[in-house]
């Protein structure tokens, strides 16, 4: 039985990535780590494309703009920009550079990575489609459900590393440019930089869990359409429609279901003690996404009619 | 091994009935819409039924639970509180007053960088705030105000008094006298009081110090508030002419904390005030929690140095104005006028007149000829402004009236309603406007 599943795994691989053939005999092998195969592909297949790999620069150029902005603006003789407008946690950046991870995190998070996110999920099974590679992979025997998994395992992936990417170039610009050191918290406590550290990487991991529910739309768009182009347009297109609607007041009632609503609830994390309701609901809400639009997505592909 | 096939239709998981595609379709369909409605459900059904079936407590009457209140000695609890706020103004700028006896912040500008605690308070009296309190005894509390990615601490702990700004990274401090909590009206009783005066402790304690023969008090049913069994006591002003339709105060039926405070308005409408625990836990906070120090970089504006700004830019009469003499008397003015609201004015200060009695009393104020109308906090917005420009933005913000004291404008809130006069007299209360303009006339 293994060996059959196995072979389906590798041959499933040779179509999916185009160079991923080379890296079937290690598959081959019996390993409980089969199911991966697949994934490991597309992943591969992701991020060796360009225009991922210029979604990932431009995310990193964030935090170097936002870096030299304050550099700029504080050697001039004028504080720290007294914190009225600009993203969250732009006055403290000055004191200790680890703050800028947080601040870009918090400039990125409402626009760039939602919108990163939705070019890769809205091209994942649509940009297949219209290239007509969909076919192909769907003659391996693979499955629709497995493949879905996979793209849908791929975006989660790319959430991770496009907010590490922007977490990791904002530490370094933040190190280059501004004193490191022990971080005072939100409610006034100071912690060590250690501590400050290890909140930075919980706070990636929330900021990408963040994306989780907007990447699970993105997919079920994605089978949706044939096209890639619209697929992600329609996405992003989506993303700033309910980002807007988020800010009306008088929607306050549909507001807590929006899956941009509580975002900036990662700051939370640098509270002492951590409040926990907000990230606990962001977290809720974004599983909520995932399962009604991976569901959905999973409904429309197993079920349509691939001509293409 | 059903899946060694061309799946050229589906998955196979399920792939043993051929042709029924449109029925395995609906099906699968259905998952989505199956998530959606169990989620739905859950997010419907689950407070309503956590929040049914009020306790089964035993009877008590009004009396014994004020004095329980009264009587509660509990120094030691941390929460969250959710204080919405709805006065019917138009959005408040922050560190604008919204009191009724001539305080406020109307006189100093840019209130939004001042870590001190009047101008930070002061913006609880818009909008819904989540606040989280921690108290150790008379000598250690905490209040945080949590804002988007930002938050206000307001640390007291023995003499030493801290604010934090972590939006602007600044901080304020003050000394206070150690024998807090004996003297009652030490400065740092004082201190204290502004620092607790957001808890729904203080604010039922303030509404149950006006409780006297206008008022009428009953307990009105049970019900469950952050998740510990509850009384909730109805108090009602029973004169006429006042704003306030009722305050309603839910009281933890083991130790008689005062958790949740509603007061509604006459007018009908969304409660003005709903101050209430959503978590509350009675056991000794950890003493980390009372602990600051500024931090690294932090701009620290001393006590001192702002009464000096204040007084330089004219707003001293923050300080001199409540008649405690008190230069320190951190917001002593904000917890005064937030009482004031609650108790219906039933406090008088020296230096105002109180005209009325219990909740339908109505405080007259003389203002200096000339001064600006913008320090009464109900027009702050006209800040520094001279006379002559104020009166045209008097004209916009209220309305005129006039009787036999003359002519003034009236403005109002859903709680609490001024009369200013032009010949400079000021009438404050929580009544409606008939009662201001019939004060004014039996003043003359």
């Amino acid at each position: 039985m293994s060996r059959a599943e196995t072979d389906e795994a590798a041959e499933a691989e040779v179509w999916a990535g185009g160079g991923a053939g080379a890296r079937a005999g290690a598959v081959r092998a019996p390993n409980p780590l089969w199911r991966l195969g697949l994934v490991r592909s597309e992943i591969g297949t992701v991020f060796r494309r360009w225009r991922t790999l210029a979604l990932l620069a431009v995310l990193a150029a964030v935090p170097v703009l936002v870096g030299i902005a304050v550099k700029i603006q504080t050697d001039d003789g004028g504080s720290s920009g007294g914190g009225a407008g600009g993203p969250a946690f732009i006055a403290q950046v000055t004191n200790n550079g680890l703050f800028l991870v947080f601040t870009s995190l918090a400039a990125t998070l409402p626009f760039f990575l939602p919108m990163a996110i939705g070019v890769v999920a809205g091209d994942a099974i649509a940009g297949e489609a219209g290239s007509g590679t969909l076919r192909y992979l769907l003659v391996a025997p693979a499955g629709r459900t497995r493949l879905l998994l996979a793209k849908y395992a791929t975006v989660i992936t790319f959430c991770l590393a496009a907010t590490l990417v922007v977490a990791v170039s904002a530490l370094a610009v933040g190190a280059l440019l501004f004193p490191l050191g022990d971080v005072t918290l939100i409610s006034g406590t100071t912690v060590s930089f250690a501590d400050g550290l290890l909140r930075a990487g919980a706070i990636a991991v929330v900021v990408a869990a963040s994306l989780v529910g907007v990447a699970a739309v993105g997919l079920f768009i994605s089978t949706l359409t044939n096209s890639g182009i619209a697929a992600m347009a329609a996405t992003v297109g989506l993303l700033i429609t309910i980002q807007i609607l988020d800010q009306i007041p008088q929607l306050h009632a549909v507001q807590p279901y929006l899956f941009p609503h509580y975002w900036l609830s990662f700051a939370d994390l640098l509270r002492d003690p951590v409040y926990w309701d907000e990230l606990l609901k962001n977290l809720g809400l974004q599983a909520l996404y995932a399962a009604v639009f991976g569901s959905a997505a999973w409904a429309r592909f197993t079920t349509r009619d691939i001509t293409v | 091994m059903p899946r060694i096939r061309p799946t050229h239709e589906a998955d196979g998981a399920d792939g043993a009935e051929g042709p029924r595609t449109g029925r395995r379709k609906a099906v699968r369909y259905g998952v989505p819409v199956a998530v959606a409605g169990v989620a739905a459900a859950t997010i419907g059904l689950v407070p309503a039924l956590a929040s049914s079936g009020d306790p089964d407590l035993p009877q008590i009457t009004a009396q014994d639970l004020i004095a329980k209140v009264a009587a509660s000695d509990t120094q030691q609890l941390s929460g969250s509180v959710k204080v919405s706020t709805d006065l019917g103004l138009p959005s408040l700028p922050s560190g604008m007053s919204f009191g009724g006896s001539g305080s406020g912040n109307g006189g100093k500008g840019g209130g939004g960088s001042d870590a001190s605690p009047q101008s930070k308070l002061t913006e609880l009296a818009a909008g819904t705030h989540t606040l989280r309190v921690a108290a150790d005894g008379p000598d250690k509390q905490r209040l945080s105000i949590e804002e988007k990615a930002a938050e206000y601490s307001l640390i007291h702990n023995g003499d030493q008094l801290w604010g934090y700004d972590s939006a602007s990274n600044s901080a304020y401090h003050a000394t206070v006298p150690k024998d807090v909590g004996n003297g009652g009206h030490g400065k740092g009783s004082d201190a204290a009081k502004g620092l607790q005066n957001a808890s729904p402790q203080e604010l039922a304690k303030q509404a149950l110090a006006a409780v006297d023969g206008s008022t009428s008090v009953s307990v009105d049913g049970t019900a469950k508030v952050a998740g510990r069994d509850a009384y909730q006591l109805s108090v009602k002003p029973k004169q006429s002419g006042s704003t306030i339709e009722s305050v309603r105060i839910a009281v933890d039926a083991k130790n008689g904390v005062p958790l949740k405070v509603t007061v509604n308005a006459k007018s009908g409408g969304k409660p003005v005030v709903d101050a209430g625990f959503t978590k509350v836990d009675f056991g000794k906070p950890a003493a980390s929690t009372f602990d600051f120090s500024p931090p690294k970089g932090a701009k620290v504006t001393e006590a001192k140095d702002a009464k000096a700004d204040a007084e330089r830019k004219g707003g001293s009469d923050l300080f001199t104005g409540k008649g405690k003499g008190d230069g320190n008397g951190i917001g002593a003015g904000q917890a005064e006028d937030w009482a004031k609201s609650f108790g219906g004015g039933a406090k008088g200060d020296s230096e105002v007149n109180v005209t009325g009695q219990g909740w339908a009393s109505i405080a007259e104020i003389s203002m200096p000829k000339g001064s600006t109308p913008g320090k009464s906090g109900e027009t702050g917005k006209t800040g520094k402004g001279s006379g002559d420009d104020a009166s045209g933005l008097m004209d916009s913000f209220g309305t005129k009236v006039s009787g036999k004291f003359g002519s003034g404008h009236v403005f109002s809130t859903r709680l609490v309603n001024a009369l200013l006069t032009d010949d400079g007299k000021l009438y404050v209360g929580a009544v409606d406007k008939d009662a201001l303009v019939n004060a004014a006339n039996n003043a003359k």
